[in-house]
């Protein structure tokens, strides 16, 4: 989706805000809310992808007001009602409660089995690798242009690399698709890889020199005719 | 870390603080998550996953070729060989930063990062500016950070836009030859492992 969560070449956000000796988290909430999706046996979401386009569907505004880990939260909440753990008044009742009773003391629920599978999950990772998937298109050093596409869905072709041409740079392998991923339409594997793009096709003549490299899977990539990055396209 | 919840709060609560606490109580009595598994996890990223992760995965190559090769070649595998791995780890390709080559690394579209090597990311790297700048105008967020590249540097960015992560191996500082393992790790910092700094010689990083 064309959202504000694409970022990339925007200009107007300012420099960039630096914190010395900053802390993990600037408030104990700020962890308790990073841990909630990973602490429970609740699936949230069928995918890392599906839950990345709940964030980039929260609205825009708050998408930009918000932290991190208000968006995170932002994520949870909306996601707990949607499943029916919870209604929205529910949470907003015990929202006010809260605030009426700041003393309330927190409930207390001790689950071992899902300690152990909180743990599991931090030394343990799903790597993309799917070898059964559809075999990569390209080679390392092939001239590529990515497609003009505009879904409405998820999508992880920024809007400043579409239409552009590059050269392949690294072929990753064979990874799970994470624009239908995202949306339950199959992980649909295909070829993943290390693309490279000239900042000068990226962002014109003025560019500062150098190169931008975004990993892309085959659907966003068709090949181009030969040489593809160095050439200008309008 | 669950006694944070339980004192009196002499200050109003910030919205965001009371929304957390409400959806985790909601969610803790309905059974559907286990308290000590949100303390496990905050105390990880807390104390145990974190940049000195990373430090010791870039000394250990500053001073073993071997390493650095197989670091170089396959990442993960070598991240792996010192015990880091998992969760938004799974595949790390790590990227050498040389005199005429300069790495830096971003996610515009969320903030994906290296976990296990790097911990959780620091405010600057979700940071709008950041994610929209550095990929256009990557020389002047550099200078912003006090690092000032010649023009015969190549630089490369690095938008994090699938599910590989990157870290970037720092050059080794001049002026640390006699240092051990361990010493040269602790010159190794987060900005520089995100590729936005380099590591400064001893003298130099007191």
């Amino acid at each position: 989706m064309n959202g504000v969560h694409d970022m990339g070449g925007m200009h107007g956000f300012g420099p960039i805000p630096r914190e010395e000796n900053e802390p993990v988290f600037h408030q104990p909430w700020e962890g308790r809310a990073y841990a909630l999706n990973a602490s429970g046996n609740v699936r949230w979401f069928e995918s890392t992808s599906g839950f990345r386009f709940a964030q980039e569907s929260l609205p825009p505004a708050f998408y930009l007001n918000a932290g991190y880990y208000e968006r995170w939260l932002g994520v949870v909440e909306r996601r707990m009602v949607e499943l029916g753990l919870a209604t929205q008044d529910e949470i907003e009742a015990r929202i006010q409660q809260l605030r009426a009773h700041p003393e309330t003391p927190m409930p207390v629920h001790h689950d071992p089995a899902l300690v152990e599978r909180a743990a599991t999950r931090l030394r343990r990772g799903r790597g993309p690798h799917r070898p059964d998937g559809a075999p990569p298109c390209f080679q390392m050093g092939d001239a590529v242009i990515t497609k003009n596409i505009h879904p409405a869905g998820h999508t992880r072709l920024p809007r400043y690399a579409r239409g552009k041409p590059g050269v392949i740079h690294r072929v990753h392998g064979i990874h799970d698709f994470a624009d239908t991923d995202a949306h339950g339409l199959g992980r649909n594997p295909q070829g993943a890889y290390s693309v490279r793009f000239e900042a000068a096709v990226l962002w014109g003549p003025d560019a500062e020199p150098g190169a931008v490299y975004l990993d892309l899977w085959d659907a966003y990539l068709e090949p181009a005719a030969s040489g593809g990055s160095t050439e200008l396209r309008g | 870390m669950s006694g944070d919840h339980h004192g009196h709060h002499p200050e109003p609560e910030s919205p965001a603080a009371l929304r957390a606490r409400a959806i985790e109580s909601l969610l803790v009595e309905k059974g559907l998550i286990s308290t000590d598994a949100i303390d496990l996890i905050v105390r990880a990223y807390e104390q145990d996953i974190g940049p000195m992760n990373g430090a010791r995965v870039v000394a250990k190559a500053w001073t073993d070729s071997a390493y650095k090769d197989r670091l170089l070649t396959d990442g993960t595998d070598a991240i792996a060989e010192l015990g880091y791995g998992g969760n938004q780890g799974a595949e790390i390709v790590v990227l050498e930063n040389t005199a005429t080559v300069h790495n830096v690394v971003v996610c515009t579209l969320c903030s994906c990062y290296p976990w296990p090597v790097l911990g959780l990311p620091p405010s600057w790297y979700k940071s709008a500016p950041y994610r929209s700048r550095v990929v256009r105008e990557p020389r002047s967020v550099l200078r912003e950070f006090g690092l000032e590249l010649g023009p015969e540097v190549e630089v490369r960015v690095w938008d994090s836009t699938a599910e590989v992560r990157y870290m970037v191996l720092p050059e080794r500082p001049a002026g640390a030859e006699s240092l051990s393992e361990p010493e040269l790790a602790a010159l190794v910092t987060r900005d520089a492992m995100i590729g936005v700094v380099k590591v400064q010689a001893p003298a130099l990083a007191r």
